[in-house]
């Protein structure tokens, strides 16, 4: 067939078409444009779906790749590719997007069209940035991006709404500049800006950069990366933007947006710059280990619900960096895991909070209390997905931080040691925040009459506790896939450390296949 | 010297073709009463003379006092086009504003001209008539609307302020030929590099062009006139002009004379200087003209980035040329841009330009989405966005400046463009997320005008063109050297 040789471009591009036809209908049909919207991220969630089978298990490297010369001069290229990595990201974000749609079913009232085309167009660009393997078609996904989301927290967004976009902008705008800086370098030094073929260079040693020019590039991409993330002190953006932002944009920040940071931390620092990298690794690991504690002892004190829910995720994406400056094959799968993870529970966090507000229209968690009385199911899944988020074992955050402090623990067991104190923390501001919103008598008037969840909101929570459940006890199935890319990943960097010989303790090569042998294990179990 | 022959003549077809149609403009206005019977005829004049380009054959004329070849071409289009399109935008205005367009429409084609002449001079007498051609009808041109005392003092101002920088200009000419005993360019190529009498006069001469382009600290003029100026016009003069004195400054400074420390260090300070002071100026207006005026100022920074990367790399293995179809490149995207984006401004100012102000943008986005769509993407294309002109323009002069190791010239850069972020993305927050305050003006629900949609619609197809596909474009501006002044 034709289609599944550009499989990748219709994944990302189908969003797009849709929003195209969105634009075609009136602006006061909008059950037609709910409806199409969600048929559309629907079909798009099958067709990432499509990917799993076209990605081989166990072996690393880029599949159903498409190629073709897009600029001659500078020379870029049209460059796609899936591995295992990028595979669940993607689902993840096409897998949020629907769960988007019905979240706003009642929550978005004005300029519905637009509201949908903007979140057609921004999963195009997020798509977009997990399939590129050219660095100038990544930057190029990763600054489009920027536009909806902006949107999406400038007009739907809550009262300081504007302010936050702006700063959501030049935020990542100023990190995104000085990558564009550091690509352009990279492009003069190598004659390319194919991904594939800089890192094979790196590998070969046919691109051996000065000690301090590699430490400038990778601070380059690694700043704009930490911002995204954002890893501690960058992380002031996150709050505002998540506050505000409406629960369909939230969801896919906190789903998706920032995972794009670690990604491009794996996918782009790790491999290119890898002396660099062993030497960022303690400071980025004592960022990341304050992130951990600070967002959760922030999270800790939170008056604002929807804020503890944010700054929670500066403390679990804190682990993740930690687990990806932690170079071991188990750390790595962890933090993918967790990326995933995080995807699945902090978005659910997100929509739960959102049927608060759709109720109550406050974020408050002074306003609320013993809202299990009126509304037992919502606080059933509510719990569920707190206990998720704070690595209840047999659910999904469990195998993310477990892996990621174990491997971390074979190589720096103070930095696990430090991070572990996050864990308890996070079931401290978790179950702390759940007892206050939840148990107890009803303290106000008002929120005796809330409705319970209706049948629309059901399924989503639904769908979103399937897949906790499932990755919390069938771990295999997604480890399976991406173990061998991060082994890759891993072997790229080890690699050109032997080459060079110069770092006094590279993570031992042997353990390589041993850690894979016990990731195996510890996922099975 | 030889007599004038018919080769001659050819080289300056298109001068030639825009002053023949802005003399009869001059001629038919007693005659033809019909506005649009003379809009209509200098837009064929302003065509005309754009697509003689294309007979006109390379080669230098007038004993070498003009030479038409890649880079000359190159810039005749791009001024040609720019008139066509301000013209075809002017209509609309001076119906507005109760305007007589003949003497209007023949300026604009003198000016026109006059930037022709600059982008081909090889001589420094014929670019300084050049620039007094595109001047003089400039500083007309700001005052043109006489009731209007802004406009009056735009004009003033450029009058007194531009004779000024004229006479630096002048001044360095006579130097320069008093250091090597030639006004060509190709001469004082030749000349010593070190010699300081040179170095003054082409000193002053960078001092004069510099206050063209609107370069810091030789700026102070470009807000007051750009916003007293009918928006048309300030449409003209952040495009036209200022795409032709830098033609004139790359043929001068592209020489070997300026690959020294000394022009290196000139132009990273003008760079520098002259970001800053248009991007921190743009952040505090709350006029929409004033801050695509700073704006303007900005970009004028934004290219000399590219010239400081001519200068040193002279010595770079790969020679100047990507740096030249940097600046090419920009100039162009640039150019077409701003046309487009006072173009709406000048539309939606109403009657005496009174809606200038950034709260009146507000709820564009509800009330006139085709205008506020276009000026967002203009807006996002000056903010250097993917998919747009400006982020490849941006991204060419990166390389050129990365290329000759201006890593510290390409951060200062990085860092103005986010500042630019902000204020282009305030614009269009207003634009989107704010709501009108008050009824809105009967004036303000009204759409553009046809003649305005059209030159705002070629203007958003060729920024998202250039966005796609910038190859066509720069294949075109790299293939050949532009520099044939030391033939």
């Amino acid at each position: 067939m034709v289609l599944t040789g550009h499989l990748l471009t219709l994944v990302i591009f189908f969003p797009a078409l849709g929003a195209l036809a969105l634009l075609l209908l009136r602006k006061d049909d909008e059950l037609w444009i709910r409806w199409l919207t969600f048929a559309v991220s629907l079909v798009e969630f099958l067709a990432s779906l499509a990917l799993l089978g076209k990605v081989p298990i166990g072996t690393a490297g880029y599949s159903l790749e498409e190629f073709s010369r897009w600029i001659a001069s500078p020379a870029i290229n049209y460059h796609l590719g899936v591995d295992g990595i990028s595979l669940f990201l993607v689902i993840l974000t096409t897998f949020l997007t629907p769960i988007c749609v019905l979240a706003s079913w009642h929550g978005v009232h004005h300029r519905i069209k637009e509201f949908h085309v903007m979140l057609l167009l921004l999963e195009v660009g997020v798509v977009g940035v997990f399939l590129s393997l050219d660095l100038f078609l990544f930057f190029l996904f990763w600054e489009v991006m920027l536009i909806p989301m902006a949107f999406l927290i400038g007009i739907w967004g809550h009262d300081r709404r504007i302010y936050a976009a702006v700063k959501f902008v030049l935020y990542t705008m100023a990190g995104s500049i000085l990558m564009l800086v550091g690509i352009i370098w990279l492009y003069n030094a190598t004659g390319t800006f194919d991904l594939p073929a800089i890192q094979k260079m790196v590998q070969t040693g046919a691109l051996l950069l000065p000690a301090r020019t590699e430490m400038i590039l990778f601070l380059a991409f690694f700043l704009a990366f930490a911002i995204k993330v954002p890893l501690f002190p960058l992380h002031t953006w996150l709050p505002d933007a998540h506050v505000e932002a409406p629960t369909a944009g939230s969801i896919i920040l906190a789903g998706v947006l920032l995972k794009m940071g670690t990604y491009g931390m794996i996918r782009f620092c790790l491999p290119l710059f890898p002396e660099a990298s062993h030497r960022a690794a303690p400071w980025v690991a004592l960022l990341a280990i304050i992130g951990i504690i600070y967002g959760a002892l922030v999270a800790l004190v939170q008056p604002n619900l929807k804020k503890l829910v944010a700054y929670s995720s500066v403390s679990h994406l804190g682990f993740v960096v930690l687990g990806i400056f932690a170079f071991t094959n188990i750390s790595l799968q962890g933090a993918v895991y967790q990326m995933l993870a995080h995807g699945i529970s902090t978005g659910a966090l997100f929509l739960l909070v959102g049927m608060l507000y759709d109720r109550r229209h406050t974020f408050e968690i002074t306003e609320y209390g013993g809202l299990s009385t009126p509304m037992p199911k919502l606080a059933a899944f509510f719990l569920f997905v707190a206990l998720s988020s704070l690595g209840l074992p047999m659910l999904n955050g469990f195998v993310g931080e477990y892996l990621i402090l174990l491997g971390t623990y074979q190589v720096h067991w103070k930095w696990a040691a430090w991070a572990a104190a996050g864990v308890i923390l996070s079931a401290c501001y978790l179950l702390w925040a759940y007892q206050r919103v939840f148990f107890g008598e009803v303290t106000h008037q008002k929120n005796r009459e809330l409705p319970d969840i209706s049948s629309r909101e059901k399924w989503m929570l639904v769908t979103l506790a399937v897949v906790t459940l499932w990755m919390g006890i069938g771990s295999p199935f997604f480890t399976r896939r991406f173990a061998a890319s991060c082994g890759a990943v891993l072997q790229q960097m080890n690699r050109n450390v032997m080459h060079e010989v110069s770092l006094p303790t590279p993570p031992a090569q042997s353990g390589g296949s041993a850690t894979e042998n016990s990731v195996e294990r510890v996922a099975t179990r | 010297m030889s007599p004038v022959s018919f080769i001659d003549v050819h080289r300056v077809l298109p001068e030639l073709c825009w002053c023949g149609f802005g003399v009869l403009l001059m001629l038919l206005q007693p005659f033809l009463k019909n506005r649009q019977g003379l809009t209509f005829i200098a837009l064929i004049g302003a065509a005309a003379g754009t697509l003689t380009t294309s007979v006109a054959a390379y080669g230098s004329g007038f004993n070498g006092l003009v030479q038409f070849d890649t880079f000359s071409l190159f810039f005749h289009w791009l001024v040609g086009l720019i008139a066509f399109l301000v013209i075809l935008s002017s209509d609309s205005y001076l119906e507005r504003e109760g305007l007589e367009p003949a003497e209007f429409y023949a300026l604009i084609l003198f000016a026109t001209a006059g930037m022709g002449v600059l982008a081909s001079a090889q001589e420094l007498l014929t670019a300084f008539i050049g620039l007094e051609m595109s001047s003089i009808s400039s500083y007309v041109l700001a005052g043109y609307r006489r009731d209007s005392i802004k406009s009056s003092e735009s004009a003033m101002k450029y009058f007194l302020l531009g004779s000024f920088a004229t006479a630096f200009f002048l001044y360095g000419i006579a130097l320069v030929y008093g250091a090597t005993g030639s006004t060509y360019l190709s001469k004082f190529a030749e000349a010593e590099p070190s010699g300081n009498l040179l170095r003054l006069g082409l000193t002053l001469i960078l001092i004069g062009l510099g206050f063209k382009v609107a370069a810091a600290p030789f700026q102070i003029w470009t807000p007051d006139v750009y916003e007293g100026a009918p928006t048309p016009v300030t449409a003209l003069f952040s495009a036209g002009p200022k795409a032709a004195t830098f033609a004139l400054l790359l043929r001068i400074f592209g020489t070997s004379q300026a690959a020294t420390d000394f022009w290196f260090w000139a132009f990273w300070i003008l760079a520098v200087l002259t970001m800053f002071a248009g991007n921190l100026g743009a952040l505090v207006q709350s006029n929409v003209k004033r801050m695509l005026a700073y704006s303007s100022i900005a970009h004028a920074g934004y290219t000399l980035v590219a010239f400081a990367a001519v200068t040193t790399m002279k010595t770079n293995p790969d020679g100047p040329i990507p740096a030249y179809g940097a600046v090419l490149f920009y100039l162009a995207s640039y150019s077409l841009v701003s046309v487009g984006a006072f173009t709406i401004v000048s539309e939606l100012g109403g009657k005496g330009e009174r809606h200038l102000a950034q709260d009146d943008y507000a709820g564009l986005g509800t009330r006139q989405p085709f205008a506020a769509a276009a000026l967002s993407l203009f807006l996002l294309s000056l903010l250097g966005l993917p998919i747009t002109a400006g982020f490849f323009g941006k991204l060419y002069i990166f390389n050129a400046a990365i290329k000759s190791n201006l890593l510290w010239l390409a951060v200062l850069m990085a860092i103005n463009s986010v500042i630019g972020a902000y204020y282009y993305l305030r614009l269009i927050v207003v634009m989107y997320m704010h709501d009108y305050k008050g009824p809105v003006p009967a004036e303000a629900q009204q759409g553009l005008s046809s003649t305005a949609a059209m030159v705002v619609t070629v203007a958003a197809i060729i920024t998202v063109y250039l966005g796609l596909l910038p190859n066509h474009v720069l294949g075109l501006l790299i293939s050949q050297n532009p520099m044939v002044t030391s033939r």
